[in-house]
């Protein structure tokens, strides 16, 4: 027992223990949410969220710990970021016929998303940072946590905040949107970006790579749009 | 695959270095994003090694926001007063947005499809 003790100790000391565990979660919950036929709700970022802050909490492992090493990780946001380039040159074309409708609704939605959240939560009378930590809940999380920082929200709240709007879009979303039995790719890509940044972008590509082109295009604009106008509109 | 991978990181320092310089409000890598693009744009494709980095990355990009979402688990505390109000919140803009900005772009979409 004692050197299974050990053991532990010096292993989850090790930034590499934690990349294995991430990608091991991530890997299983993947299996699970093919298994189930992608019910939404089984979404695989949810699951291993979920089941890593589990293993935290059993194991006592702060998430500074976890962090040093999931961090190599979450370093590729970054380069992915960058990435979606590739998707938006290829469908360039597309986009450029379509930049009014494109410029229009997410100057709309970004405002709408934002707005109707402060409304809800101003409405229940949430404490004022509250509201002000939920304005940039569409917003990717770099930029969302400039802008809380700008109105007077808290910059980390609002980051854990935007990666619950991006589970709970990459949920809601498709399922509104079938619903409403929007069919084309380009929509629905669309919507997924403005309204659950990368989380959104992430499904939007698997739908398909003109989805992932306007996701990605969405995101960055709504990204834009609501760091621009959200102090004015707030102010 | 190094080749596409300097590429990206390139272009996402490049990205950085101006918000520095500019005091722009926007994160490094969408400047990067948006460089690159312009680049493609003007060399008129894309570079093999870039293109199998990307995808390569872009498959998996659900598996990259992982590490910052067990974040979550910080704000435990500050969650525990008003967490029903902030889903509620979550939940209703999630659906009031959808709804608006798929009505509104396939409406306007429709009227610019003509041309097509």
């Amino acid at each position: 027992m004692m050197i299974g003790t050990d053991f532990w100790v010096y292993f989850a000391a090790r930034p590499l223990i934690w990349i294995v565990v991430t990608l091991a979660v991530f890997s299983i919950a993947n299996l699970v949410y093919q298994r189930a036929n992608r019910l939404p709700i089984l979404h695989p970022v949810l699951i291993s969220m979920a089941l890593l802050i589990v293993i935290l909490l059993i194991t006592g492992t702060p998430y500074e710990t976890y962090f040093s090493g999931a961090q190599f990780i979450h370093f590729l946001l970054g380069p992915a970021t960058v990435a979606l380039a590739i998707p938006m040159f290829q469908y360039f074309d597309e986009i450029r016929r379509l930049w009014l409708p494109i410029l229009v609704s997410s100057t709309v939605g970004a405002l709408v998303a934002s707005l109707s959240a402060v409304a809800v939560a101003w409405l229940f009378d949430a404490r004022l940072e509250t509201m002000m930590s939920v304005a940039p809940k569409s917003v990717t999380s770099p930029i969302a946590m400039g802008i809380a920082e700008k109105i007077g929200g808290l910059p980390s709240l609002a980051a854990a905040l935007v990666l619950v709007t991006g589970v709970l879009g990459s949920i809601l979303v498709p399922m509104i949107l079938k619903r409403m039995r929007v069919e084309d790719q380009a929509v629905k890509g669309f919507v997924l970006g403005l309204t659950s940044h990368g989380f959104g972008t992430a499904v939007a590509l698997e739908v398909g790579t003109v989805a992932g082109a306007f996701a990605g295009l969405a995101m960055g604009l709504t990204g834009l749009l609501t760091a621009f106008l959200l102090p004015i509109v707030i102010g | 695959m190094i080749q596409g991978f300097l590429i990206l990181l390139a272009f996402q320092l490049l990205g950085e270095l101006l918000v520095v310089v500019f005091a722009l409000p926007l994160p490094g890598p969408v400047i990067g994003l948006v460089l690159l693009l312009a680049s493609l744009l003007g060399l008129g494709r894309i570079p093999d090694s870039l293109k199998k980095t990307s995808d390569g990355l872009l498959s998996n990009l659900a598996l990259l926001f992982i590490p910052a979402g067990v974040g979550l688990i910080l704000h435990f505390d500050l969650l525990a007063s008003e967490w029903w109000i902030i889903l509620l919140a979550l939940l209703v803009s999630t659906v009031v947005a959808t709804l608006v900005t798929a009505a509104l772009f396939q409406w306007l979409m429709s009227r610019v499809g003509g041309e097509k």
